[in-house]
């Protein structure tokens, strides 16, 4: 339960709310090891403490990335934060995203808005060993254009030949000349085999559940379909029950499910 | 020259469409090419086709005095492309102009009224087809106008 010292080693802005840092372990002879999908805790000392997602490549073991959006008290002061500032790091927990049960079979990726961030190290993943995997698609949906998060790698990503990448955002400003539209309508533009394809989603609940739905037209099972969800974390281990849904913790036993074992759960409006 | 039935017969949009309807369907289609920047509707105008977008990307759009041409949604290859020709009183409610240079198969709207006029079994599959296009539509609009990417406190 006691937090890690970690030193911020670069804070690098990705949008006008959203940023990403980057943190080394204070005593430099430390690795970090983690899974893609799990969470940390991040203590701003003297502020308080918050669940973000990691979002850097699982094979870096030296350094950790985060990418936060300002919104609240605690990711507010965090974006203030400096390169050598330090910061407690609780973590990593969580579940993951199913990177090794995809072997063989499509992968599509959906992510929309800061969605992209714990999806983030399964295409680090995915990359690392292409041979592996079939089609690797990423459906990618955002509010306009100055939402987009990792501009440069969805560059690097979109001029690979052996990765389908669509991007589309709901309102399209200044010279964008891609796809506007909810992200779910990008389903169908990709061909993949639904019965050989594994689906990992991440973004607000509402662009989930229509993804859901999308994917289970297209004839995506549920034991293939996977989603990230978030909930008040507190703890991080499954204590205080902050984070219950149903009968499952998201701090413990998400917040990667699979849709077939949460959906019982999932969009109900009284939990 | 190859009829367009086949590619027809197999369209997503049209699959499982009895055999003398789709002959119907292709006697009233043709092939058709844009080229960037080029209008395919405009709002306003007389509505009297539909297609069936085979390569290519059109952005449906909007034109506003103040801020000129607003990009409401972008559809592709495998999507369909107007219904206004089946609603009355036939006129495009917004404009759609091609930004990839598009092939698609036009379908004239003129004739394939007055067809499902005459086989009300063809007009009842056909509208049943939009009426699923229309829905998905309005579901993506609606999704889209709720703004879940933004900051709710």
């Amino acid at each position: 339960m006691l937090p890690n010292p970690f030193h911020i080693q670069r804070l690098q802005k990705e949008t006008y709310d959203t940023f990403t840092v980057e943190l080394t372990p204070t005593n430099s002879t430390n690795t970090f090891l983690f899974s893609a999908g799990q969470f940390n805790m991040l203590y701003v000392f003297g502020v308080g403490e918050v669940p973000i997602s990691i979002s850097g490549d699982p094979a870096r073991t030296e350094t950790i990335k985060h990418t936060a959006r300002a919104v609240g008290t605690v990711t507010r002061a965090l974006q203030k934060l400096k390169s050598g500032d330090m910061l407690g790091v609780r973590g990593p927990f969580g579940s993951h995203w199913p990177v090794e049960e995809s072997v063989g079979n499509d992968v599509v990726i959906i992510a929309g808005g800061i969605g992209l961030s714990p999806l983030r190290p399964v295409l680090y993943q995915l990359i690392a060993q292409r041979k592996k995997y079939k089609k690797i698609a990423l459906l990618y949906g955002v509010r306009t254009p100055e939402d987009l998060l990792y501009k440069r790698e969805l560059e690097q990503w979109r001029g690979r030949f052996d990765i389908e990448v669509k991007i589309t955002v709901d309102t399209a400003t200044g010279d964008w000349c891609g796809d506007v539209g909810v992200v779910t309508t990008l389903i169908r533009r990709v061909q993949f085999d639904p019965l050989h394809a594994m689906a990992m989603i991440c973004g607000p609940e509402v662009m989930m559940r229509f993804t859901i739905k999308e994917l289970q037209n297209c004839g995506v099972g549920n034991e293939r379909i996977f989603i990230s969800m978030e909930r008040n974390m507190k703890c991080g281990i499954g204590l205080c029950g902050h984070c219950q849904c149903g009968p499952t913790f998201i701090c413990k036993d998400g917040p990667v499910f699979r849709y077939d074992r949460i959906k019982e759960f999932f969009g109900k409006r009284e939990i | 020259m190859q009829s367009l039935e086949p590619y027809l017969a197999e369209h997503p949009f049209l699959k499982g469409l009895e055999p003398n309807h789709l002959k119907i369907l292709a006697g009233c289609a043709s092939n058709v090419q844009f080229d960037v920047g080029q209008f395919i509707l405009r709002e306003g105008e007389e509505a009297n086709n539909f297609y069936i977008i085979r390569h290519g990307k059109v952005a449906i759009e909007l034109f506003a005095a103040e801020r000129g041409a607003i990009t409401i949604q972008t559809i592709g290859a495998g999507e369909i492309l107007g219904w206004s020709w089946l609603i009355p009183p036939y006129q495009w409610r917004f404009d759609a102009r091609a930004i990839e240079i598009t092939r698609a198969i036009a379908l004239d709207g003129k004739c394939l009224r007055t067809k499902c006029e005459q086989d009300h079994n063809l007009g009842y599959e056909l509208l049943k087809r939009f009426a699923h296009v229309i829905a998905l539509r309005l579901e993506a609009t609606r999704l889209q106008l709720s703004d879940v990417y933004g900051v709710h406190p």
